[in-house]
Order: C-alpha cells, then sequence, then structure tokens
C-alpha cells in the first residue's frame, strides 16, 4: 500500500491542501504533488491499463519516460489525453480520467487478451487479418479501430489559445540541473547572452535528491544560490516548464513553455512555443534510469530505483512499505538510504554484482541492509500489487533459492543519457562499454552551415554519472573551473539485460522491454528470429519504443536483447532515429495564433465592405473573399444566380474584377519577353489594343490566361487570373532573372493598387455615357481596345473587354477611388435595374460562351490544343514557353481528350467531374472511360443544363451520344455540341 | 531550418523566408532540340547527396533569386552567389574542393 509519509517532501507544502477528482473520485493532494505522487499518497497504486494484455499497470518512472500512467486530463475544450501523471501538477478542481481500461481500472474486461496472450505476438496484426478478407471489413477492422490509439481523441476543438515567441542568444542551454545551472554561470559571467531553460518546475535536477556537497553546501543551497546569482544577470534568461524540444538544422532550437497546465486561472495563454536561434546549444538534459526485465517486472509496485527515492524525498510519498531493491549498479544503493531515513523498510537488496564492494554499499550493510550479491529476481509475485519476490542467482536458470514478502520493488539497470537533442540533428553517439551506455561523441557532433559543431552534451547527457563527474565535464567542456566536490568511488556496473541469464521461455514471455507497448523478449526474440533484424525493422514489427514515451525507459534494453539474440555487439545494433519532439507537444501549440481567422491572411477588395453590406454570400478564392451572389430577400443562392444572370445579359450587371492579376510588364525587351511568356504573339499589339492571351509551362501545359493591353511601346499590362497573380508575378520574376538577365524589362505586380469594375449587359454603354467624361462609342472604343478618361469625375482606364459575351467595359481606377466609383456605377444604373453579380454567374456566363476557365477546363495535363485554342497559339514564332514540350508526341497523338459542348438529352444538368463511360475494362479491372465533364451548370440564359468536357476525339464526334457517370444513379446520356452555347456568332459584344 | 546568406541584399535569412527553385545551372532547351537534350532539361536532376548547386528566391523579402552551393547530407554551406551566371564561381568551387577533396 502506498501511502503519505508523515513527514518529508521537500517539493509538497502541506499547508496547501489542493482538491481534485481521478475517474470522479474526490481526491486531495498537497500544492508542489504531481498527479502520480498525489493518486500514491491517496493509496491509488494502479493508474492504467497496459495497450495489448490490459494487465493493471502502476507508475514506473517520475518524469518523461513514465510508459505507464497516463491520464486524459480536464474536461470538454480543454481535455487532452495521454498526459503523463508523472509531470502533471495538480491544481485545484482539476479533474483526471484514467485511459485504456474499460469498465474501470479495477476491473477491465480487455484483460482476456492477457489470458491469451500467446495468440498475441510480435507481429500478430500483420500475421492474423490478412484472411479471410471479409472478416477484415466486417470483423477485425471495427474491433481494431476500437482498441486502437492510446486515450481518447478530444471530441470538440480546443479551447485554449497558444503564443509563439522568438528568442535570440549565444548560448541556449537545455537542462536547469547543475550541469546547465554551471554551463550557464560559465556563459553569463562571459558576457553571452544565456537562455537557460528547464523542463521541470524546479532547478537542480536529480542532485538535491541524490545529494551532494558543492563548494561546501549542500546541493540544494548551491542550486539556490547560482540560479539567485543567474537571475540578477541581464544577459541571462531562466525559464522553468520550458521544454528543450527538438533541435534542428543550422542552430534552430524549438522549446515548449507551460503556462496554464499546472493552474486552475487557464485566462491567459496555454503554452508557449519559442522558437530560438541560438549560436551554440548546450544539452545537459540529464539521463534516465532503466529497468531490468525479469518476470513480472511490470506488477503494479515493481519502479525504477529513482522513482521510488523521488517520491519519498521530493513528495513526502511511500510507494511501499517494504522495498526490495534490484540493482546492478551502485545508485540504488541511494534509495535504500531515502527509505531508511523515510522509516521504511529494505528487506534485501538483491545485487547482480557478485564481488560489488564500495563506500556506499558498505554504509547500507552497516545500516543493517541484507545484500544479496550475485541475485536477481526470478519472478515477482501479484498481480495488481506486488506480494512478494522470488530470488533467484543471476547466473542461473531461474531457479528460486528464496521468497522474499515485499509490496514494493525498485529497479535499476543502470542510466542512459538523454542523448535526444544531440541526435536530432545528426549528433553521433558512441557505446560505452564500461558504463553501459550510448554517450554522445564530441568529434561528431551536429553541425551548421559552416561545418561547426553547434550543440554540447554536458554532464550526464553526455555520460558523467556522479556529481563530481558532472561538474568535472561541465568545467572541461565550458572551460572554467570547477566548484570543489568530493569524489565518490563507486563499484563499476554489470550490464544485466534480463534477469536471470538463463531465463527459459517461461520467464522471457513474462519480462516486459516496453510497458507502453506491451512488447516483452520474446517478443523481440520472435522478431529476430523471423528475419526482422534491423533495429528499425524490429520496431516496427514488435512497436518497441514506439507511441509517447518513444523508448525512453527500455530502449536500450530491446535493443541489447536483440542484439543477444543475433549475437552480435550492441553498438553492431544501433539505435533507432531519434526524432523531435522530446515529449509530445499538441498540435495547439505548434499552430499557435494561426487558427480560426487569422489562420492565413484574408484579402479583401476595395469594395469589400459595400459587398458585405449588401448581403454578398461570399466565396473563398485563395485569400481573397469573392461575392459568390448577392441573395435578396430570402432568396435561394440559385435563384439569385439566375436573377444577375438574366439582368446581366438583359439589361445590366456589375462585377467587382478588382481580385484579376494586373501585372505591368515594361521596357525595351519587354515585347520580346512577352512574346516568349504567351503562345501568342504581343510584341505586334498596338497602343491602345488589347489580346487575350495563354501561358504554358515548359511541359507545354496551360498555366494561365488573360488579357493583355499595350499602353505604350515599352509597356503593356497583363491581367492574370485571380489566383494566378502572385505566381505568374514570380513566373516572370524566375525567367528574366535566371534565363533572360540581360533583358531589360521589369515588372511591377500591380494587383492591389488598382479598383477594376465590370459593366457588362446591353445598356453598359448607356450607363457610361450617363456618367459622362470620355468617349466610350463604338467607334472610338471598339471591342478589345482601351482608352484613359474620365467618368463621374475619376480618372480612369477603360478596357473593352468581355467575359461574358455582353457589351461589357472593365473600368480601373486607383485603389482608394473604387468605393466611389462603384456607388457611382449603381446610382446612374439604377434606371437600367443595374445588378451587382458574383462568381457564380460570371461562371455561368463564360460557360454560356464557351470560354475556358484555368482550374475548370484545365488541371495541368491540358495543352491549348486540346481546348480549341490553336487559333491563340503563333505559328510565326521560333520559339515561346511550352512550345518544344506541345512537339512532343504524346500531343500529336488523334486519341487526345478535347473541348467540346455536352447538353443531356433530358435538358437536365450533368454532374460536375462526371466521366464519359466507355466499353471494356482496364488491366485493373475498372470501367473504362472516354472524357469527363469539366464545367457544367444549369443556364438560366438558356434554360437547361449545359456543361464542357474533354472528350476523347470530342470535336470529330459532333453529334454524338455518350454516358455520363453519376453517383448513385445510372449513367446518364448527353450529345456532343459546339462548347458556344449563346451568341455563336459575338453579336451581342460586338456593338 | 536552414539559414542562407541573400547575395542581393546581404542578409542571412531563415530557410521560411526563402522559396526553393531546385537544381541551377540546368541549360535550356527549346524548338529544335532532341528528344533527349529536352528529356534532360525538364526532367533529369542530379538529386544528389553531398555538393549541390540549387536555386533559391528571397520570397518574403527582397523578392530576388539567387543560387546556393551546399551539402544535402551535412547542410555545410559553401557560399550563395548570383543567379545571373551560368556557372559557380570558382571561389565558390575553391572552397568546395577545399572542403570536400572533390
Amino acid at each position: 500500500m502506498s501511502r503519505r509519509l508523515k513527514s518529508g517532501g521537500r517539493l509538497i507544502d502541506r499547508t496547501k491542501p489542493v482538491e481534485f477528482t481521478c475517474d470522479g473520485k474526490a481526491l486531495r493532494g498537497y500544492a508542489g504533488d504531481t498527479l502520480a505522487s498525489a493518486l500514491l499518497a491517496n493509496g491509488q497504486r494502479v493508474m492504467g491499463r497496459s495497450f495489448k494484455y490490459h494487465r493493471p499497470r502502476s507508475v514506473v518512472g517520475s518524469g518523461p519516460e513514465e510508459p505507464n500512467a497516463l491520464f486524459g486530463i480536464g474536461e470538454g475544450d480543454r481535455f487532452e489525453p495521454n498526459q503523463r501523471a508523472t509531470l502533471q501538477e495538480i491544481w485545484p478542481g482539476m479533474t483526471a480520467r484514467s485511459q485504456n481500461a474499460w469498465p474501470s481500472l479495477g476491473f477491465d474486461v480487455g484483460r482476456v487478451n492477457d489470458y491469451g496472450s500467446r495468440f498475441l505476438p510480435a507481429g500478430f496484426y500483420y500475421k492474423t487479418f490478412i484472411h479471410p478478407r471479409p472478416l477484415w471489413k466486417h470483423l477485425f477492422e471495427p474491433v481494431i479501430r476500437k482498441a486502437a490509439g492510446l486515450g481518447s481523441a478530444p471530441t470538440v476543438g480546443d479551447g485554449d489559445h497558444y503564443a509563439h515567441q522568438y528568442a535570440f542568444c549565444d548560448t541556449l542551454i537545455v537542462g536547469g540541473g547543475i550541469a546547465g545551472l554551471l554551463a550557464a554561470w560559465t556563459a553569463a559571467k562571459a558576457g553571452e547572452r544565456v537562455m537557460l531553460v528547464e523542463r521541470g518546475a524546479h532547478w537542480g535536477g536529480r542532485s538535491p535528491v541524490d545529494g551532494a556537497t558543492i563548494d561546501g553546501q549542500d546541493a540544494a543551497s548551491w542550486v539556490k544560490s547560482t540560479v539567485e546569482a543567474l537571475e540578477k544577470m541581464k544577459n541571462v534568461t531562466l525559464m522553468t516548464r520550458c521544454e528543450g524540444s527538438g533541435v534542428y538544422d543550422h542552430g534552430y532550437v524549438l522549446c515548449n513553455q507551460n503556462l496554464t497546465d499546472h493552474i486552475a486561472d487557464k485566462s491567459g495563454p496555454r503554452q508557449r512555443l519559442w522558437r530560438v536561434r541560438a549560436g551554440r546549444v548546450v544539452t545537459a538534459t540529464g539521463a534516465i534510469e532503466r529497468p531490468i526485465s525479469f518476470a513480472g517486472n511490470d506488477v503494479p509496485g515493481v519502479m525504477l530505483a529513482s522513482a521510488v527515492r523521488d517520491f519519498v524525498a521530493n513528495h513526502g510519498v511511500s510507494p511501499g512499505e517494504r522495498t526490495v531493491i534490484v540493482t546492478n549498479n551502485d545508485d540504488a544503493y541511494r534509495t535504500a538510504k531515502v527509505l531508511l531515513d523515510a522509516g521504511l523498510r529494505v528487506p534485501a537488496i538483491l545485487d547482480v554484482r557478485p564481488n560489488a564492494a564500495s563506500d556506499i554499499i558498505n554504509e547500507i550493510k552497516s545500516l543493517g541492509v541484507t545484500v544479496h550479491t550475485g541475485r536477481g529476481i526470478a519472478k515477482v509475485h501479484g498481480d495488481a500489487r506486488v506480494t512478494g519476490v522470488s530470488v533467484c542467482l543471476q547466473s542461473g536458470d531461474g531457479t528460486v533459492l528464496q521468497e522474499i514478502r515485499c509490496d514494493c520493488v525498485a529497479m535499476s539497470g543502470g542510466w542512459s543519457p538523454v542523448v535526444h537533442l544531440w541526435s536530432h540533428c545528426g549528433g553521433k553517439l558512441w557505446w560505452d562499454e564500461a558504463r553501459a551506455m550510448f554517450r554522445p561523441d564530441p568529434d561528431q557532433p551536429p553541425r551548421d552551415g559552416n561545418a561547426q559543431g553547434f550543440v554540447t552534451a554536458i554532464g550526464a547527457a553526455s555520460g558523467a554519472l556522479t556529481v563530481r563527474q558532472v561538474l568535472a565535464d561541465v568545467a572541461e567542456t565550458m572551460d572554467t573551473d570547477m566548484p570543489a566536490c568530493e569524489d565518490v568511488a563507486e563499484a563499476p556496473i554489470k550490464p544485466v539485460w534480463i534477469m536471470p541469464d538463463g531465463a527459459g521461455p517461461a520467464l522471457r514471455a513474462k519480462m516486459w522491454l516496453d510497458y507502453q507497448n506491451d512488447v516483452k523478449v520474446s517478443d523481440v526474440r520472435l522478431a529476430a528470429q523471423e528475419g526482422f533484424e534491423s533495429v528499425e525493422h524490429a520496431k516496427r514489427y514488435t512497436t518497441l519504443g514506439m507511441a509517447t514515451d518513444q523508448g525512453k525507459l527500455s530502449n536500450i534494453n530491446g535493443l541489447a536483447v536483440l542484439a543477444d539474440r543475433l549475437d552480435v555487439t550492441i553498438p553492431q545494433v544501433g539505435t533507432t532515429t531519434f526524432r523531435p519532439p522530446y515529449t509530445p507537444i499538441t498540435i495547439g501549440a505548434l499552430a499557435g495564433e494561426a487558427r480560426g481567422d487569422i489562420f492565413q491572411p484574408l484579402r479583401k477588395t476595395p469594395m469589400h465592405d459595400w459587398h458585405e453590406a449588401n448581403g454578398a454570400f461570399w466565396e473563398p478564392v485563395g485569400q481573397w473573399r469573392r461575392p459568390y451572389c448577392y441573395p435578396q430577400g430570402g432568396e435561394s443562392h440559385a435563384d439569385a444566380v439566375a436573377r444577375e444572370v438574366k439582368n446581366t445579359r438583359q439589361s445590366l450587371g456589375m462585377l467587382d474584377a478588382s481580385t484579376l492579376g494586373k501585372l505591368l510588364v515594361r521596357g525595351p525587351d519587354a515585347g520580346r519577353f512577352l512574346d516568349m511568356l504567351y503562345t501568342n504573339m504581343m510584341s505586334t499589339l498596338n497602343v491602345g489594343r488589347c489580346r487575350y492571351g495563354l501561358m504554358c509551362d515548359e511541359n507545354g501545359f496551360l498555366i494561365d490566361d488573360g488579357v493583355v493591353a499595350r499602353i505604350d511601346d515599352d509597356t503593356w499590362l497583363c491581367h492574370t487570373t485571380t489566383g494566378g497573380a502572385d505566381r505568374i508575378h514570380g513566373w516572370m520574376e524566375d525567367w528574366l532573372q535566371c534565363e533572360w538577365w540581360d533583358w531589360k524589362v521589369h515588372v511591377v505586380n500591380l494587383t492591389e493598387q488598382l479598383a477594376q469594375i465590370a459593366v457588362v449587359g446591353p445598356n453598359a454603354r448607356k450607363v457610361m455615357e450617363k456618367l459622362g467624361g470620355m468617349d466610350v462609342k463604338a467607334e472610338t472604343l471598339p471591342f478589345m481596345a482601351w482608352a484613359d478618361g474620365t467618368l463621374a469625375g475619376l480618372s480612369v482606364r477603360a478596357y473593352r473587354i468581355s467575359f461574358s459575351g455582353e457589351l461589357s467595359y472593365e473600368i480601373a481606377v486607383p485603389a482608394h477611388q473604387g468605393p466611389e466609383l462603384w456607388t457611382a456605377l449603381m446610382e446612374a444604373g439604377a434606371e437600367f435595374g443595374i445588378t451587382p453579380y458574383g462568381t457564380e454567374a460570371l461562371h455561368i456566363m463564360r460557360a454560356e460562351k464557351g470560354f475556358i476557365m484555368i482550374g475548370d477546363e484545365t488541371d495541368g495535363t491540358v495543352i491549348p490544343q486540346d481546348l480549341g485554342l490553336d487559333w491563340a497559339i503563333s505559328k510565326k514564332k521560333d520559339d515561346y514557353l511550352g512550345k518544344r514540350g506541345q512537339q512532343r508526341d504524346a500531343f500529336q497523338k488523334p486519341g487526345r481528350w478535347k473541348l467540346v459542348g455536352l447538353e443531356t438529352l433530358d435538358g437536365s444538368a450533368l454532374e460536375d467531374g462526371a466521366y464519359a463511360v466507355a466499353d471494356g475494362r482496364n488491366e485493373n479491372g475498372q470501367g473504362n472511360v472516354q472524357g469527363r465533364v469539366t464545367s457544367t451548370y444549369m443556364s438560366p440564359t438558356l434554360g437547361k443544363g449545359i456543361a464542357m468536357g474533354l472528350v476523347e476525339r470530342g470535336p470529330d464526334r459532333m453529334g454524338e451520344v455518350i454516358k455520363f457517370t453519376r453517383i448513385g444513379q445510372a449513367p446518364q446520356e448527353a450529345r456532343i455540341v459546339n462548347a458556344v452555347f449563346f451568341d455563336p456568332e459575338g453579336e451581342k459584344s460586338n456593338v | 531550418m536552414l539559414l542562407l546568406k541573400c547575395p542581393n541584399c546581404g542578409l542571412s535569412v531563415e530557410e521560411t523566408e526563402l522559396a526553393p527553385g531546385g537544381e541551377a545551372h540546368l541549360k535550356r532547351f527549346g524548338p529544335g532540340s532532341s528528344d533527349d537534350e529536352f528529356e534532360a532539361y525538364l526532367f533529369n536532376r542530379e538529386n544528389t547527396k553531398g555538393v549541390h548547386f540549387e536555386r533559391w528566391r528571397h520570397a518574403y523579402g527582397c523578392g530576388k533569386w539567387f543560387l546556393a552551393a551546399r551539402d544535402t547530407a551535412t547542410l555545410e554551406v559553401f557560399g550563395t552567389y548570383s543567379a545571373q551566371t551560368t556557372e559557380p564561381p570558382a571561389d565558390i568551387l575553391a572552397r568546395i574542393r577545399e572542403r570536400t577533396g572533390k
């Protein structure tokens, strides 16, 4: 039984009780408790159920390595699954929910998996569910879906908000233990800008628990005085609850700071993501103790030796009354000391080393503790809690020598430096046989753009284990004086990966390596036996080292077992890849403020507010918002669109065309440049005239279109599609800067400088004349001409161009005058029933005329010739971008899909994207197709469905009826017709 | 995240300020070229593990293109230089030789 001790606990404040609930049960802890320490204090040991076998599990560690004690924390839009109880500080009103257990932690029906565990070996997913196929869909997948994943996903959006902060420093030190503090002090004294971040809430790392004397002070006092000194320095930034999360190329580091996860007041940002550019990164991230694999090493009550002493020393919590310690090194003896100091009993220490002798061993023996050398654990007894252990010879086969009654087992398999941040960006490791650990190789650090190493690992993170070793390492690495510290000689570690050495299959099948994923020694051996010999393959086959803990606790144990089975050394097996983040980061922290309305910038035309005030229904077009239509008085969108089309065709309509790209191309070589960019000839365009042009990429595929106006001898204005403005501007710059850099041309993107309004319909000229100021008669301003002039007192440029087939002027004014011109047109057009129309009416009118739309009729595989646009491709030019591409064989074949109009036989509209079906099946057994619909609308003008599509040899098959797919219905018949449905002679625009 | 110096505006900038443009020093082949030449121009890329000459645009800065010589494996940057050139400058090539022996 775990309980709160009467005294002790350096981190808790017994005067400040904290009430919280776990699975609905009201519990009490103290300020300074973690969820794990508070649950132990309340006598609750079972904190989770294992993933595969649903075995009861308790807390194993005391830090980020914890694999078992995962909880869902918070409620509603502040619920987050998979939080480690060892890191989660409790706060008043906190709610915790256990995971992976149904119906409850105490009784979980999934436990039946455990009793049938021989049917769930490594790779069982891959082996079991292949046949028979129908069972996958109807039985296996639904069951696995329900069982898969740790915790439950939040059901609503994240209610918190998150901040990002950039920071720059000379030296970023990750880890606020004694190594990090000494490094920070050294760098700060030298005048560097220093950032020191510590994951936990307290400075000093393990040293206050493990004990040491530094510069004549106890460790806690040395830590306190050093932090106080650093706090006074202006060039030092100190942050606790801030985890160094990932190290990236060229010295970029992400640190994630917890701001409100530990307090009841959630009003501020929940976390702050620090985006740090550091000249040098110093990792002082410490080390993590390893478990030992013996049978039953997952029974609640079996914990890391360091965690046992942390709970006692930090939180005044006893994990058990009688703790058996099993170890292969001296460090675990410190746990005995802490337990004895707290008045708890240590029935025995099982030390696998036959002849270990050192000061601390003698000290513990002198306190009356029995130390059995050369011994290990054959088996742990108990189910939901430890009741005892069977002792055996480590070198034997598990024959039981003795039974010891206990309720807690503290195990220590040695320590693994936290090398994650060192390794994220390519730092290499070496295997230290004597210390049995992978250590950062200082000769192979992660390197920056100048090939200089930019990460330095210090202290325990570099493999130093005793306080003196740590301080000496920092002093040497950082080139500073070492604080006085007594040397503590320790007996060497004896690497032990499974216990006992000669354990047979029955014991191996109950030895856990990876608690979180329920991977046992037998699973890793099976993977090796089945050929998954590469460590990366074995990881994926067994799931060793996956999920939230990513093998922090015991990956090395797994590698050792794999090495043993393959009969190679541990460094020959190597490690799996260390990838950021060090511990999981919630997606909200990565997104920061970039969500909702400010996920990306919203671009508004000068007339945006008018549209908004007049009921526009918005359509997102890239970052722009354009009116889709303007519904009036309860009108449906379809009715609004039909009204807008009809009014425009019959009288007068008006469109905000400001989003169209407007690129000014100027210079002595501008004509030559545009002749290369467009398929047709632009250099011969007369000043004052406009020409429709096509742009292709070097593959020959159509990428953009628009009307080009010749402004003067040296100047052209190129209109692009709305979505193409920035892309085509970049395209032009690319060719000018990187290919034809000696051509004298410059390009200016005027898109946002100008408001542009299309005035469209039979009465367009009348409203222009009514506004007055310029001659817009057909003779002076004919179709495809432009003129500068005055309208309603504003200086304008009017282009007589049409995307609707109607008489139409597009009028450009400086952006700030757009609303004034728009309002003037609305007022002057009132007598003609002027109707603002949106993008859908624009689309329908262009489709009625058979005009193509980039992105509808084109998809990156369509050349202009496919669209019957041969007339817009110059035959005279030697070269233009895409000409060579279009000459390739594939484009000359007669079977290409080409643009045609399509009309259903019953007047309905085809489905968008529908395929034209053909006879037979292809090699994949799918029905053959011979074309597809690219645009389809119900035409208000013609009162029937119209469509455009690409059909195999389409133009040669006029009048033929073919079938198109319909989702959930029989195919629909449609006739191939001319794509120009309305006013084929163009009489309406040419007036 | 890479740091590259834009030779046009002189700033050392983060990768997020830049837009990548693929391999540098491609020779354009247009009409009249053979299928092999055109294929090489349009599709065939070094995709090297090691020294690579590549195009970058300082898209969220001065807007200008520049070229970089970089090791794609070690991320060492041997230098950045003007896009208005058909081959890497001598000083960059010398630095690459010095650093890689090639």
